[in-house]
């Protein structure tokens, strides 16, 4: 018998280690969405893009989250937003991974909405991926109306809108 | 290292300007940035000061509350870090925040900062969210719930003969009553002890009464050091002490009885002089005690020390509020609230953190950053 502080190495003793112990966790959650999100939301469930602009620097953010991040202050003034916007920078996606959706290569890249101080991400599609380049003009797909609701998955993915490029000069700013 | 010696190397550094959320059961409305930014704005409106004016920023808050990574990064949208600010955050009370900028004062490069959490008990479920604190082998797979594991430590109080449910109950009676005088307070009612002896067990020893309410909240504080407290705020609460300890992981490895862990932060806090080792001999004005539940408030006091005359959890305490996260760094401003208001000379505050007090963390607080006349036999 062997004393009690010592530990027997059990793959001496013909046991197998235990290698792996699996607990499952899970844990569900009652999202609150917030002031400014809720109105993004909403005008997303309508078609529209709505920011929110820093009564302090002017900008304006979408989505919004109901604070200026540089300022700290409320973004209370609601801006509507044009369906079109520019292509800051991109990258092509060409790495599968498990639960992909889309087909690969595929455009993800920062868009900024005309009229916005911020870009957000959004899929290209509609082009072949060596297409896309900076300063490309763009227009939201939405899904058919009827199935518009309080997600951006409403919005299917961004295609060239046919303008020509924009000027670096107008989205620098924004990389 | 003796208390007193600690004390003798400690830059003065006080709470100068606090602010809160009234504390509910579920904001429903606003999320996290929205419900800090008129905290903040109150907390530097409260003293005329800008967020330019901070030498630092720190907050505590856990992303498993809200189920969102990162979510302390994205709550600094309520600061507006820009320019670059120096930041920080623990993932732990808004208490262990403070200590960290407490710390970084002391090294006299800075002479300000910002302290705050915010903590949405209501998002989620509590029961299963704690139980993840726990030994993730033996113990979080069983799911043992904090109500499971409290009623535990009650027990273990009752056995040593120290205190009765009907203790607890006089706990809960006078938290809540108290309670009614504080306007940011969730559950405030008079009720006697018997009345609430009434209640039925949620998990025996413990009935309802005995348990915190869950709570959405924000705290911020502004710490400020030497002369700037003073130009900052008429009677600046000044930290005289501060220091926490923790006990093992594992809760079998513990007396849950005692709370040594706190009887430790405290002697390094200064908390205790000669006089002040005896039971009952600590005498300060106020004593703000995160109990969350009813028996803990018990084995803080015996820890601490408090004199009989120790007006407890005036506020309410944690049974009347229990934002997680945020419901430490609260006693700290409520404690620090009674010196600014000029109705106590010296306080302690208590923050507990961990399944069954754990953790703790005892800051004292005087009016005098030399801290208080001593009035101990």
């Amino acid at each position: 018998m062997s004393d009690p502080g010592t530990i027997t190495d059990s793959g001496s003793s013909g046991e197998a280690p235990v290698t792996m112990l699996a607990t499952p966790i899970r844990l569900d959650y009652q999202y609150t969405a917030g002031l400014s999100q809720s109105r993004f939301l909403q005008g997303i469930a309508q078609g529209k893009f709505i920011g929110q602009r820093c009564p302090a620097c002017h900008k304006v953010y979408v989505p919004p989250r109901g604070s200026c991040p540089t300022d700290g202050v409320a973004t209370t003034d609601p801006v509507e937003l044009s369906n079109s916007g520019t292509v800051t920078t991109y990258c092509v996606v060409n790495v599968p991974f498990q639960g992909q959706s889309i087909e690969i290569p595929y455009i993800c890249a920062q868009i900024l909405l005309d009229g916005a101080n911020i870009a957000f991400m959004g899929l290209i599609q509609e082009l072949p991926a060596t297409d896309v380049r900076m300063g490309m003009r763009v227009e939201a797909v939405w899904l058919p109306k009827d199935q518009w609701g309080l997600t951006m998955a409403s919005v299917k993915y961004f295609r060239p809108n046919g303008e020509p490029d924009a000027d670096y000069e107008t989205f620098k700013e924004y990389l | 290292m003796s208390a007193a010696a600690g004390r003798a190397t400690v830059r003065p550094v006080a709470v100068v300007s606090a602010a809160q959320t009234k504390s509910v059961r579920r904001e429903d409305h606003r999320n996290e940035v929205e419900m800090l930014m008129p905290v903040v704005t109150d907390v530097f409106a409260n003293i005329g000061v800008t967020k330019a004016d901070m030498g630092f920023v720190c907050s505590g808050s856990t992303d498993y509350l809200v189920g969102a990574p990162f979510s302390f990064v994205m709550a600094l949208d309520a600061v507006g870090v820009w320019p670059p600010m120096r930041e920080s955050h623990v993932e732990m009370d808004g208490a262990w925040a403070l200590y960290e900028a407490w710390t970084l004062l002391q090294e006299g490069e800075i002479d300000t900062a910002l302290v705050y959490s915010f903590g949405r008990s209501s998002p989620s479920q509590l029961d299963r969210i704690l139980a993840l604190q726990l030994d993730p082998y033996y113990m979080a797979p069983m799911w043992p719930d904090p109500v499971a594991l409290a009623a535990l430590q009650a027990q273990a109080l009752i056995d040593t003969g120290k205190a009765t449910e009907k203790d607890f109950a006089a706990v809960a009676a006078r938290s809540r009553r108290d309670a009614l005088r504080n306007p940011n307070a969730q559950v405030a009612k008079d009720q006697s002890p018997d009345d609430l002896l009434r209640d039925d067990y949620v998990v025996a020893p413990l009935r309802r009464h005995a348990l915190p309410p869950i709570t959405d909240g924000v705290v911020a504080v502004v710490l400020a050091a030497e002369d700037r407290a003073r130009d900052l705020c008429e009677r600046p609460a000044w930290i005289t002490g501060i220091d926490h300890r923790i006990e093992a992981h594992a809760l079998g490895a513990r007396d849950l009885a005692q709370s040594p862990s706190t009887r430790l932060a405290a002697q390094g806090a200064g908390v205790f002089d000669a006089s002040g080792d005896a039971p009952g001999a600590v005498h300060v004005d106020v004593a703000e005690l995160h109990a969350p539940f009813a028996p803990q408030e018990l084995i803080l006091r015996e820890a601490l020390g408090l004199a009989d005359s120790v007006a407890v959890n005036p506020s309410g305490g944690a049974l009347a509020a229990n934002a997680l996260m945020v419901a430490g760094l609260l006693r700290i401003v409520e404690a620090a609230s009674r010196i600014m208001d000029g109705s106590a000379r010296s306080a302690i505050a208590h923050a507990t953190s961990g399944p069954c007090l754990q953790q703790n963390l005892v800051c004292a607080l005087a009016a005098e950053p030399s801290g208080p006349a001593r009035k101990g036999a």
